[in-house]
């Protein structure tokens, strides 16, 4: 790898009125024209280390530089080499989209002209062109966070920063937002972004970092990440008559046998080759007729990454950030499956 | 690392860079003012509403006991204190456009870029001053409709809506430190008019203080309030507004013993200068921590 575009180096940043090591020492690093997802549930650290990389929020120790530029030492300059959108739109609601996004630009220090110029481009490229001269109180709630990215891009940063940037949207308008992030990032920008969605990281990101209690958990690309949960997981349910016999018939389909999960009351297996393993499970236990009740296929989730890396899924990983508790995480618990 | 290693930005922003992002800000809460039309409504009709009432429910009652200077003429004894009430109140736009930009994560964004850290400040303050200048003009001009003559010059008229509007200004940067250090619009309401309300009132803003128990009549002559609107009073209607009056009074010695008009302006200045040494820089401290 070249020489990194975004370096963080133990980063600790303590909120000391609610006790909470936001960050506990996270270290990372990437170079330019990737995408860099940043994996994690409410309260896991990913909006501090974003505000701490765009000079709005001090670290307590360790060093965090974007673009060659200590963050810390030199703010103002590493202000000019990056973009945020936040994770609300922060346009104003009686500008028109147009003025919004020209605002910024006379921000970014550009000249009144080029930044009209600058504008017209952004705006047509996240096609808000026609709604332009429209006040952003008539957007939707999609075109906002369009137009707040509109807004982070004018500057052509060189990094740019989401956070949670599809939190709060229609699926529609996020396959868009998507899309559009595609776009920037063939166009040479370098994105740094957070999700709660695995399939987002996934489907976006070059390189994932799962974040948890204000420390990375893992690192990889997407196919790292599922190859170390076992990928894609089948669940049945039988009748409690049949449940032997059809784990029995199941043998040899999956890398393991079908395990009993008495929390869920259902059997799973891994499935290495997805919908495949799927359609030879339905076919065996269709040739030895025993009942299924119900079948799925599931792909594995930010909870999936969580109960392997951690023995606990998201949803309480969320609750105990919450809790404001600053005690490590328990040792992994392993999963039943 | 001390977090409060604080100066050690190696690029700097220049005075001329510092003036357009004050410009493009200033440019952004004017346009705001102008797109919301409620703002608008309230920042004009309730100072006209207030200017109606006080001269034509109060007038009658009030205009025999202010001095003669005012040709009896309640609006104009009522006119120069009612805008520095106006300046007052609309200072309180300044904590509550703060507060909402806050919320909204407009701050955020303007403090990831490159641009100016006093700008969302002054800019703040500057087009609040501008928006003062605006209801101030709206006020006066109905105020001539009323009836409201000045007795002095042009110059001295003139001069008297310079020293509210360089008050409003102050007062502005003290809202200003209030809505960054509450953070919510409702709170920065409540205290913006819990700590404006009591000082309108005791005041010489709607009826002289002469006749105010003494305690409240000591606090209400030193208060900025009172040193302003006597400061315009004096400036538009002259010397013989700032003197006591009535049954027992004579004229004479109670001009003698007025404070001067000279006096009462420089007084105000001195507040307003005052104010804005300590305000603006602990208004910036306040933001840099505030969203640090």
């Amino acid at each position: 790898m070249s020489k990194p575009i975004v370096r963080v180096e133990n980063i600790v940043k303590v909120f000391k009125k609610a006790n909470v090591r936001a960050l506990d020492g996270v270290s990372l690093e990437f170079g330019a024209g990737i995408v860099y997802g940043l994996l994690g549930p409410n309260g896991a650290g990913k909006t501090t280390l974003i505000r701490v990389l765009t000079t709005l929020l001090r670290a307590d120790s360790g060093y965090a530089e974007v673009a060659g530029v200590d963050v810390a030492a030199d703010p103002t300059s590493a202000r000019t080499h990056i973009g945020l959108a936040g994770q609300y739109a922060a346009v104003d609601e009686y500008l028109t989209g147009r003025e919004n996004v020209e605002m910024v630009g006379r921000l970014y220090n550009l000249p009144a002209k080029e930044a009209t110029k600058r504008a017209d481009e952004v705006l047509h490229n996240i096609g808000l062109a026609e709604a332009a001269d429209r006040t952003v109180r008539t957007y939707s709630g999609g075109m906002r966070r369009r137009l707040d990215l509109a807004a982070s891009l004018v500057g052509r940063p060189q990094v740019l920063f989401l956070d949670e940037p599809t939190t709060g949207i229609d699926p529609q308008s996020r396959l868009g937002l998507w899309d559009i992030i595609r776009d920037l990032v063939a166009g040479g920008t370098t994105v740094l972004l957070t999700t709660q969605y695995l399939d987002e990281a996934d489907q976006l990101a070059n390189r994932i970092a799962v974040i948890d209690n204000g420390r990375l958990i893992a690192q990889g690309t997407g196919d790292e990440l599922k190859d170390q949960m076992g990928g894609s997981v089948i669940e049945l349910h039988v009748g409690d008559e049949v449940r032997d016999q059809a784990i029995e018939a199941l043998t040899g389909l999956s890398t393991e046998a079908a395990a009993f999960d008495q929390y869920r009351g259902s059997l799973r297996l891994p499935a290495p080759d997805g919908s495949q393993t799927l359609l030879n499970v339905v076919r065996r236990l269709d040739e030895r007729s025993i009942a299924v009740q119900d079948i799925a296929l599931h792909k594995p989730t930010l909870d999936d990454v969580f109960l392997t890396l951690t023995g606990r899924g998201a949803a309480e990983a969320e609750a105990e950030a919450e809790k404001v508790t600053t005690s490590k995480r328990r040792g992994p618990r392993g999963r039943s499956n | 690392m001390a977090i409060t290693s604080e100066k050690v930005e190696r690029a700097r922003i220049s005075p001329m860079h510092a003036a357009k992002d004050i410009a493009v800000i200033t440019r952004r809460n004017l346009l705001r003012n102008i797109r919301l039309p409620q703002l608008l409504i309230f920042a004009t009709v309730q100072p006209v509403m207030f200017l109606l009432l006080f001269n034509y429910v109060f007038g009658g009652a009030i205009g025999q006991a202010i001095p003669a200077i005012a040709q009896g003429k309640y609006i104009n004894w009522l006119l120069p204190g009612l805008l520095i009430q106006v300046a007052a109140f609309g200072a309180g736009q300044t904590a509550l456009g703060l507060t909402e930009d806050l919320s909204k994560g407009v701050i955020d964004r303007f403090r990831s870029l490159p641009m100016a850290r006093s700008a969302v400040l002054a800019g703040r303050t500057l087009s609040d001053l501008i928006r003062n200048g605006f209801v101030i003009t709206l006020m006066v001009v109905m105020g001539f409709v009323m009836g409201f003559r000045y007795q002095t010059s042009f110059i001295g008229f003139v001069a008297g809506l310079l020293v509210a509007m360089m008050f409003a200004f102050a007062l502005s940067w003290i809202m200003a430190s209030i809505g960054l250090a509450v953070k919510n619009p409702e709170a920065a309401q409540s205290a913006t008019f819990l700590g404006v309300f009591p000082l309108v009132f005791a005041s010489s803003v709607f009826v002289p203080t002469q006749t105010m128990p003494d305690w409240l009549r000591t606090f209400a002559e030193v208060q900025p309030i009172t040193v302003t609107t006597n400061a315009l009073r004096g400036l538009m209607l002259g010397q013989e507004a700032l003197a006591e009056f009535g049954p027992g009074i004579n004229p004479v010695q109670a001009l003698a013993d007025a404070p001067s008009v000279h006096g009462q302006v420089l007084m105000s200045l001195l507040w307003s200068i005052g104010i804005l040494m300590i305000f603006v820089p602990l208004s910036v401290r306040v933001y840099r921590r505030t969203v640090g």
